[in-house]
């Protein structure tokens, strides 16, 4: 594969990062989707929608985040210094309400009143459900029906702040199903519904929006390991359901060759069994709106993912990570359950961090390679949620023994 | 001519509108099925809408993905919903066959091969819910290649803008999604179908199918009043799914439709 001027520069005007992405969708959402791109691009280019996204991404979430130096697990591991950038410490607990106040600004800037999302782990849905209190919108979420019983407090949470969750039972009650129902809702009610995507996937624009919305992660990172290291990091290592917290801090970063940069999938079981890898174990297919890499079988039919992480529990990718893997400026590796849980406890005993099953994954990556890595190397590991939320999840994989009586 | 041009041809002759009917391929079984779709056109289908089975049909609502399950559940496929047709066409030389579905199952197949194989097997014309005119520049040329139509819907988001953008590609009929949401679930009020069927007839000389909603004989009535198709689709599914006897519902909507204009 050649190497590319710049890696910054998609998607095209058609919404394609290659042969990816794009607009597969059903003609009675595509006036909508015109209009989001252009309400989007209107809003881009003003001055005044960017200085209110700053201001909610400081004031009401908490921005700047700490780029952590993980003293502990870095020694722990003999090899590379290991900084986590702390997603976790936003309101709400994860990475995802950057991108949910960006697009909560923009369905306000469109007229609409009512919000839809889907959600797997619940952390986009805690997320949504939050902007649109903070805005006064209506919120529908759709929850996939085995989601909603491993994630019971994010369930409660969304409740609490005044969304209706509504279970999806079809398929394998997961993300991908959610997302399925969420599309329905959006064709039915199109004149009043803004579809609040949690990840950098989907019709275009939202994976173009998504990442926008999400690079502020990776923004900080630059500025806060110059003023730490004075350098660049040398690694960038996150995990990859949809792929945004990873696309938020890969993308500043995509132009500066030095910078190696590691994706993490799920393996579930073990990439022979049942998993969540894509890239690795799917290939290109269009689905929910994009082209995109998926699991699937010979005729086309899209396999039912698992991971441990509801997160991450979904068989396709964002289409510009896939286009990344496709030209190589990103690596793509995978990781088990097993190793998950194991880096989750690591980094909860030695941090102090109870990080979330899907932070765990790059955790657990990062762990596999920083004790070969020189001492000099600096590593960042997108620690993009916070894990309370997977706690009873944790106890049943432990077999109750560690946190006895908790399940 | 093709098939489905000569279908609108003689249904023009005869002053009626044709009655469109679906089934899913495969549901709930492929003999059921099979026998389902070669008895239509005695039944009184002028057009077959065959649906495609796929995993995750985001536009259909309960019926139809349930029959689509059913249908994968029973070893449905891409490759089982061209065999049914071919059987078919050993039967039927004259009723046209729509393929309705979602790309990713085409995809797969690659779309040029698939083009070729579908007119093989008799397919006239081809639906596919998430291919809009911005992304079907990639199956498009290989369908009119091998004489396949590709018919376009159009909604009630389909402004006078929009038209022109959507009927660009369009071949064979054009399909009318009468309410803005999935297969199945709630009508439109005569009152916006005879609007929506004018305003299409102002921006192309094809015929004009309307489907979604469509339940009743009585409502395929009112649709084959103004249009030049009423789909029903879920409705038939529906009494197959509950043990009916889908063909009786087939009869009596071919009854309505007839006598539509009479």
């Amino acid at each position: 594969m050649q190497s590319l001027n710049t890696y910054r520069a998609g998607p095209d005007e058609r919404g394609h990062f290659g042969i990816f992405g794009g607009r597969y969708v059903a003609e009675t959402l595509m006036p909508l989707i015109l209009e989001v791109e252009a309400a989007y691009k209107a809003a881009k280019a003003d001055p005044a929608f960017e200085a209110e996204f700053r201001s909610l991404l400081e004031h009401y979430v908490g921005r700047p985040n700490p780029l952590y130096f993980a003293p502990r697990l870095t020694a722990e591991f003999g090899g590379a210094k290991v900084f986590l950038k702390r997603e976790d410490l936003n309101h709400t607990g994860a990475h995802k309400i950057n991108n949910c106040i960006g697009q909560i600004l923009l369905a306000r800037r469109m007229g609409k009143q009512r919000i839809i999302a889907e959600t797997g782990a619940g952390q986009h849905g805690v997320a949504t459900a939050t902007v649109c209190a903070l805005f006064g919108m209506q919120c529908v979420i759709y929850m996939g029906a085995t989601d909603i019983e491993r994630q019971m407090p994010n369930v409660y949470r969304m409740k609490l702040l005044g969304a209706e969750v509504r279970p999806v039972t079809s398929g394998a009650a997961t993300l991908k199903d959610a997302m399925n129902d969420a599309l329905r809702d959006w064709v039915s009610n199109v004149e009043t519904t803004y579809y609040l995507i949690g990840t950098v996937a989907g019709p275009h624009p939202y994976p173009a929006m998504v990442r926008d919305f999400q690079s502020v992660i990776g923004d900080e990172v630059r500025a806060q390991m110059h003023k730490q290291e004075g350098r660049l990091p040398d690694s960038l290592v996150a995990c990859i359901g949809g792929g945004s917290n990873a696309m938020g801090l890969f993308h500043p970063f995509l132009d500066d060759a030095s910078v190696r940069i590691i994706g993490v999938e799920a393996a579930g079981h073990g990439l022979d069994k049942a998993h969540a890898a894509s890239l690795t174990g799917g290939r290109p297919g269009v689905l929910h709106g994009n082209r995109t890499y998926l699991l699937q079988d010979a005729d086309g039919q899209i396999a039912e993912a698992h991971s441990i992480s509801a997160g991450l529990d979904y068989p396709g990718i964002g289409p510009e990570h896939s286009w990344l893997h496709e030209t190589k400026r990103v690596e793509y590796v995978s990781v088990t359950d097993d190793e998950a849980v194991a880096a989750f406890q690591l980094c909860t005993r030695l941090e102090g961090i109870i990080p979330a099953l899907e932070s765990s994954h790059a955790i657990a990556h990062a762990a596999k390679i920083a004790p070969a890595l020189p001492k000099d190397h600096l590593m960042v590991v997108n620690l993009s949620g916070r894990g309370d939320k997977d706690v009873s999840t944790i106890a049943k994989a432990l077999g109750d023994v560690h946190l006895g009586g908790l399940v | 001519m093709t098939r489905i041009a000569t279908r609108f041809a003689a249904l023009k002759d005869e002053k009626r509108a044709a009655l469109v009917t679906f089934i899913t391929a495969c549901d709930p079984d492929r003999a059921t099925s099979q026998s389902l779709l070669n008895a239509m056109p005695a039944a009184g289908a002028d057009i077959i809408e065959l649906g495609m089975p796929f995993t995750d049909p985001m536009a259909d609502g309960p019926a139809i993905q349930l029959a689509a399950q059913r249908a994968l559940a029973a070893g449905g496929s891409l490759k089982v919903t061209l065999e049914m047709v071919a059987e078919f066409r050993a039967t039927d030389a004259m009723t046209p066959i729509i393929l309705m579905g979602y790309y990713n199952p085409i995809y797969a197949w690659g779309p040029e091969k698939f083009a070729a194989d579908a007119a093989k097997a008799g397919v006239d014309g081809l639906i596919i819910v998430d291919l809009p005119p911005e992304e079907a520049d990639e199956l498009v040329p290989f369908l009119r290649a091998s004489g396949i139509d590709f018919i376009v819907l159009t909604t009630p988001t389909s402004d006078d803008a929009r038209l022109p953008v959507v009927l660009a590609n369009a071949s064979g009929f054009v399909y009318y999604v009468s309410i803005a949401g999935v297969t199945g679930t709630g009508s439109a009020t005569q009152s916006a179908i005879d609007q929506a069927v004018a305003r299409i007839r102002r921006h192309t000389d094809l015929p004009v199918c309307v489907g979604f909603g469509i339940k009743s004989p009585d409502q395929a009535a009112q649709v084959a009043r103004v249009a030049d198709g009423a789909v029903v689709g879920s409705a038939i599914v529906q009494v197959l799914a509950d043990g009916g006897k889908p063909l009786d519902l087939v009869r009596a909507l071919a009854a309505g439709v007839r006598g539509a204009r009479q």
